[in-house]
């Protein structure tokens, strides 16, 4: 029986794996999380203002829906290429992935928080309105509060899928998990050799869950109202 | 006191809502606003806080044009409460009802404190304030709407419909608290309905809108009843508007019949013999009508006591001091042509038959008044 050791080729020795490369390792997932949240809470700063203008001014949503909802159809990594040279930075600056990333979040969040300020009853919104609630007040003491759950599912659908696209800008050389999948691919020629994109797999997933579990939590702490159980 | 003068509300679609609508609200008083759906209630009240604002005339708020005052300033000095309540549901009753108060700057504390007040003021349990309005049912949330509103202690106090989305009972519940709520307040108060007799029972006047938004008659309720402006009031006011009109007047000096009774734990051998007519009236412990028993209908299954499961307890009972309406019910709706008559303090009085009552109201007709 031949030792275990990590140039074991086995899929299943990902965590040896692991273990020889654990500070590089370490430092591509400590990256690939801050890639994949940071885009987001960006995206929502922006959205936030957007999907208002769009609940307030009905003409607005549909078009604004319709052309955040196209930037989603771009490839993320004809998205990644093409950043640099439109905002005239150089190819594989540190900004030119979150600045992409934000992009889809926009385009993904827009809508949901427009869609969050709709799911907030009507006669809530008169009554605010009525007891000399304004605007902005009205928004973040009324609305926002109110739309959380909603605005927290989309923030779970775009973080999750921050973290798989922030993978892909890996592939074109940026430092995160991504690379994993790169050099599993290096490292297959002339024979495959799996460990680092089955750990590459495994880091995303566990890094997907925590960031999900993380937005559960926070939405439970935001909204213990949801929890109240109706009396009838 | 509020004053519509001429305001109108054309939308852009060019419906014209409400048309020179000319109106007093007295100060301290219950103005209600009734009329069928969709002539323009809810946006004449909308426009005294500037919820929507008049395309043309103007609404004075003690004199004061409401056009020249902030919205959001307007409407925090002016309580306003909804048909479905909107409470906030991320709120707690107690932060609900704080919510002006907050607004206008007072400590969590002192906003805190006046709002429990107010929470035990429209009957409901202190232990509510920590709960959520989804936690509630809805007339207890009616009643937090209700508190919300006058948190900050408005002169004024707007209500579009605020009872009318509670079961029957629970609304003549919330209307009586209401009305006594009042008599302690003396707010100044525009109350929108669809239900005429909500609005004869809670007006001090009445102002019936027709569709189009414009005024067919302004009336204290006995003059609405008594006296419709046109058909399209008389019609509005109802058909019973006759029989109705005795729910405003008092009963004096009732001729009362005495009746012989037993009390519950007595033999039916003993209420077969007190029976007239095969009838005996049954009294709790405290002389508290409890209902009729018929003789006919034979002892109970169990032996020979009285049940109150045999007893026939459709009839309605009046106090001896009620109104004519009250006391002509009771007489009409007893299984035995008698109506039963109680004290103040709920104990048998006596009995009166409806023919006697009808005697007494054609004695009060035919009086000069
Ligand atoms: N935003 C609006 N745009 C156009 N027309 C409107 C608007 N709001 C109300 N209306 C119309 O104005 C008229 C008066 O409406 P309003 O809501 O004041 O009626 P209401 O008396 O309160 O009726 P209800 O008893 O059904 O509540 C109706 O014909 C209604 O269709
Ligand atoms: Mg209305």
């Amino acid at each position: 029986m031949t030792s275990m050791t990590s140039t074991s080729s086995s899929p299943w020795h990902f965590f040896g794996y692991f273990l020889d490369h654990r500070s590089q390792d370490l430092s591509w997932l400590w990256t690939h999380a801050w890639l994949s949240v940071v885009p987001v809470i960006i995206g929502l700063l922006i959205a936030l203002p957007l999907g208002w203008l769009s609940r307030r001014y009905g003409w607005l949503y549909p078009p604004m829906v319709s052309i955040t909802g196209l930037l989603y159809t771009i490839p993320s990594i004809a998205l990644f290429v093409l950043v640099p040279p439109l905002l005239g930075l150089s190819s594989l600056n540190p900004v030119q992935v979150p600045i992409a990333l934000t992009v889809y979040s926009v385009a993904l969040l827009v809508r949901v928080v427009a869609d969050g300020l709709a799911s907030v009853p009507d006669e809530v919104n008169q009554a605010a309105t009525a007891i000399g609630y304004g605007g902005v007040r009205r928004l973040f003491a009324v609305e926002l509060p109110i739309a959380v759950p909603v605005i927290a599912a989309g923030l779970r659908v775009a973080t999750v899928s921050n973290v798989s696209m922030v993978a892909i800008a890996g592939t074109i050389g940026m430092s995160n998990l991504g690379q994993l999948f790169q050099l599993g691919k290096d490292l297959s020629t002339p024979t495959a050799y799996y460990p680092p994109i089955v750990l590459g797999i495994v880091l995303c997933v566990l890094l997907a869950l925590v960031l999900d579990g993380l937005i559960i939590l926070l939405t439970r702490v935001l909204t213990p109202w949801r929890r109240a159980v109706p009396s009838r | 006191m509020i004053r519509f003068e001429s305001a109108t509300k054309q939308y852009p679609d060019g419906t014209l809502a409400v048309d020179a609508l000319d109106l007093v609200a007295p100060s301290g008083q219950i103005t209600v606003l009734v009329g069928p759906s969709g002539c323009g209630k809810t946006t004449s009240l909308r426009m005294i806080n500037r919820m929507i604002d008049a395309t043309s005339g103007r609404i004075l708020l003690d004199d004061q044009d409401v056009a020249s005052v902030d919205p959001a300033r307007l409407r925090r000095g002016i309580g306003y409460v909804i048909q479905h309540a909107g409470l906030f549901p991320h709120r707690t009753i107690i932060d609900n009802i704080a919510s002006v108060p907050l607004m206008l700057g007072r400590s969590k504390k002192e906003a805190r404190a006046g709002a429990m007040e107010l929470l035990e003021r429209v009957g409901l349990d202190p232990r509510f304030a920590q709960r959520y309005p989804a936690q509630l049912s809805g007339g207890q949330q009616q009643r937090v709407g209700v508190a919300r509103a006058l948190a900050a202690d408005p002169p004024v106090m707007l209500m579009d419909e605020p009872f009318s989305a509670v079961d029957p009972v629970v609304r003549e519940q919330l209307q009586d608290e209401f009305l006594r709520l009042q008599s302690d307040l003396g707010k100044t108060i525009v109350f929108v309905t669809h239900d005429i007799d909500e609005a004869i029972k809670l007006g001090d006047q009445v102002a019936v809108l027709r569709v189009g938004g414009r005024l067919a008659q302004m009336a204290t309720p006995a003059e609405l009843l008594s006296n419709p402006v046109d058909d399209f009031v008389a019609n509005f006011v109802g058909r019973d508007r006759g029989y109705r009109a005795l729910g405003f007047e008092s009963v004096t000096a009732l001729p009362l019949e005495s009746e012989p009774t037993v009390s519950l734990d007595s033999s039916f051998t003993a209420a077969e013999k007190a029976a007239v007519d095969g009838w005996v009236l049954v009294l709790d412990g405290e002389r508290r009508p409890q209902g009729w028993l018929a003789v006919a209908d034979g002892p109970s299954a169990t032996g020979d006591t009285i049940s109150t499961a045999t007893l026939r307890r459709g009839g309605t009972v009046a106090e001896r001091d009620g109104t004519y309406r009250a006391v002509l019910d009771a007489a009409l709706s007893s299984p035995t042509g008698r109506g039963v008559i109680v004290g103040p303090d709920g104990t048998f009085a006596g009995t009166i038959n409806a023919s006697r009552v009808v005697a007494l109201i054609e004695a009060r007709a035919e009086a000069p008044r």
